[in-house]
């Protein structure tokens, strides 16, 4: 593998085009379409050491009954939980169109040898995961091991097969600074990923606007270079609407509508959604909503 | 020597312990006699917003202290008052006041205070009941604060009013957002600098300026509110409230029935109003040799 690792990151220009993003503002009809864009884009989330089969029945519920009185409302894109969860989501997803993300690869410090974290990939694809989202070795890419890295994204990538999508998680929070986000992005999308995500949401900082910037930049890099789309996924921190609709001013603006599609752009969170809609209702009735009507999931 | 440049007082809104300038940049100048007094920020929806979440984020702390250490912390406004009197009878002066009503004013106000700090652990002890009932169970009703409470405060009796609105709500664990007089809001503002210096913790009291009208109707239907207490003469700007309140069925409290500079105002009735009622049925094994009912 040849990596251009010359490719700096101009951190001021970053910060300053995210600054002058987060200064515009929707309003009414744009908005209302943002924020049901938002829910269709939606990883909703468990990753705790509780989970309990129910508690991911409940968010699977969740998934696809998000606001009864709303029933217009697009579903999540999907449920993301812990490879032991997959054949629970997968039985209760059955009849609809949300996928199941699962987290494999010893998530969230891939402190694992190979073997085991092929076997946890196979496991969770056999279960019925859609979607695997993997995390890279970071104390290898400290190391310089930048070939270890690679070739451990290509293994996974080659056990999902043609049966789930691979969304690539950096953990930017523990990669330091934007020249280390861009190297990785890059080593993730030339060893194959789907997707490219920010964070395990177990690390803060997690998903920033500004890390997000770098990351799509490196995806748009590579669209121009090959034609070939990869996708972005922010996780970790991005619990109101306010925030959501920026990152989706910041796509459109860097890769275009192409990306403004559940199948090429998703958030994982786990309270976005309920804001979301809070924000819907309060956009149609004019009252301000109250967390206590909607469902915790 | 060059003649000393009068410094003067910004007078802000009163968010989740900060003084921030209204969201909406608007402002509204106060005159006496075609003089400006002060700058005063024309709140917007925005604000009403921010305030609510900031009351409800305060909510669980608050309620949760013990209701002794509540009790020293409302005595702890009363003491920081009692050091800025001359600021608050400076201002009820430039509203209109007269001297000597300024003074009253402001001690009763400081009287109502530590009246009304004396009751937070006393209120279940007076009003909770253990209830006689015929099963083996230990039946028991106690209070709990409501949660968020609106508040409009009185247009006249700017300080004692507020007072009047306030501790009583708070006193009990409930947070507080309140729009407060519009032509005499001077003595809020400098209310809330007392508040932010008295160990409340940040969000338990919010103060909002600007216009009733505008404001009061985002309060009233706001669905994380969970209480109104009114004290407007307004009769169709009260209605319309009410009305809008059974939204989410929050309770309305019609503060403007009571005697507000009467010292018959001075009961736990008042805060009683702001609680919920809670019973509890607790399974006991039925011990036939006691003669008690319950």
């Amino acid at each position: 593998m040849i990596l251009d690792l010359k490719t700096k990151v101009d951190k001021l220009g970053i910060e300053d085009r995210v600054s002058r993003i987060t200064k515009r503002s929707l309003k009414s009809e744009a908005k209302l379409q943002g924020l049901k864009m938002i829910l269709s884009m939606i990883d909703l989330t468990t990753l705790e050491g509780m989970d309990t089969n129910k508690r991911v029945e409940q968010l699977c519920y969740k998934a696809t009954h998000l606001h009864q009185e709303l029933p217009e409302l697009p579903n999540v894109a999907a449920v993301c939980v812990y490879p032991n969860m997959v054949k629970t989501a997968s039985n209760s997803l059955k009849d609809s169109e949300v996928k199941v993300a699962s987290v494999a690869t010893a998530f969230p410090s891939g402190n694992s040898s190979l073997e085991v974290k092929i076997q946890e990939t196979k496991e969770a694809v056999f279960n019925g995961a859609e979607e695997i989202d993997m995390v890279i070795s970071r104390g290898k890419f400290h190391s310089g091991e930048y070939n270890y890295v690679f070739d451990e994204i290509a293994i996974i990538k080659e056990n999902c097969g043609d049966k789930a999508r691979l969304k690539v998680i950096l953990e930017t929070g523990e990669l330091g600074d934007y020249d280390h986000i861009r190297l990785a992005s890059e080593i993730a999308i030339k060893a194959g990923a789907d997707f490219i995500k920010t964070s395990t949401g177990k690390i803060k900082p997690a998903a920033t606007l500004p890390i997000t910037l770098v990351m799509l930049e490196a995806i748009k890099d590579h669209y121009y270079n090959t034609g070939k789309m990869v996708g972005m996924k922010p996780a970790g921190g991005i619990s109101n609407s306010k925030l959501a609709l920026q990152y989706l001013v910041m796509v459109k603006e860097t890769l275009g509508n192409l990306w403004l599609d559940k199948h090429w752009f998703r958030f994982g969170a786990s309270s976005l959604a309920n804001d979301v809609l809070m924000q819907i209702l309060k956009q149609k009735t004019g009252v301000y909503q109250s967390n206590n009507y909607f469902s915790k999931g | 020597m060059s003649k000393r440049i009068k410094v003067l007082k910004t007078y802000k809104i009163f968010i989740d312990g900060k003084f921030p300038r209204t969201e909406s940049g608007r402002y509204t100048q106060l005159k006496k006699d075609n003089l400006t007094i002060a700058n005063v920020c024309l709140s917007s929806r925005k604000d009403i917003r921010n305030a609510v979440l900031s009351a409800r984020n305060a909510f669980e702390s608050w309620s949760s202290k013990s209701a002794y250490n509540r009790s020293q912390i409302l005595y702890r406004i009363a003491e920081m008052m009692e050091g800025n009197k001359n600021q608050f009878i400076e201002e009820l002066i430039l509203q209109g006041e007269e001297f000597n009503k300024a003074i009253l004013e402001i001690d009763q106000s400081i009287d109502r205070i530590i009246y009304f700090a004396g009751w937070p652990d006393k209120i279940n002890p007076i009003f909770g009941s253990v209830n006689p009932v015929a099963s083996s169970h230990f039946n028991f009703t106690i209070l709990e604060p409501m949660g968020v409470v609106g508040i409009v405060a009185s247009e006249e009796n700017s300080l004692l009013g507020l007072i009047s609105s306030i501790i009583p709500i708070i006193l009990s664990g409930n947070t507080c957002v309140t729009i407060v007089s519009e032509k005499l809001p001077l003595c809020a503002i400098s209310l809330a600098e007392v508040i932010s210096n008295s160990d409340v913790p940040n969000g338990v009291v919010n103060i909002i300026t600007g216009s009733k009208d505008e404001l009061a109707p985002h309060l009233a239907q706001h669905m994380d509110v969970n209480a109104l207490g009114v004290n407007i003469d307004n009769k169709e700007l009260k209605n319309q409230m009410f009305f809008q309140a059974s939204n989410n069925l929050k309770r309305v409290v019609d503060v403007s029935k009571y005697k507000i500079e009467d010292s018959s105002f001075e009961s736990p009735y008042i805060v009683k109003k702001f609680m919920e009622a809670k019973t509890t049925w607790h399974p006991i094994e039925k011990d036939f040799t006691s003669t008690n009912n319950y």
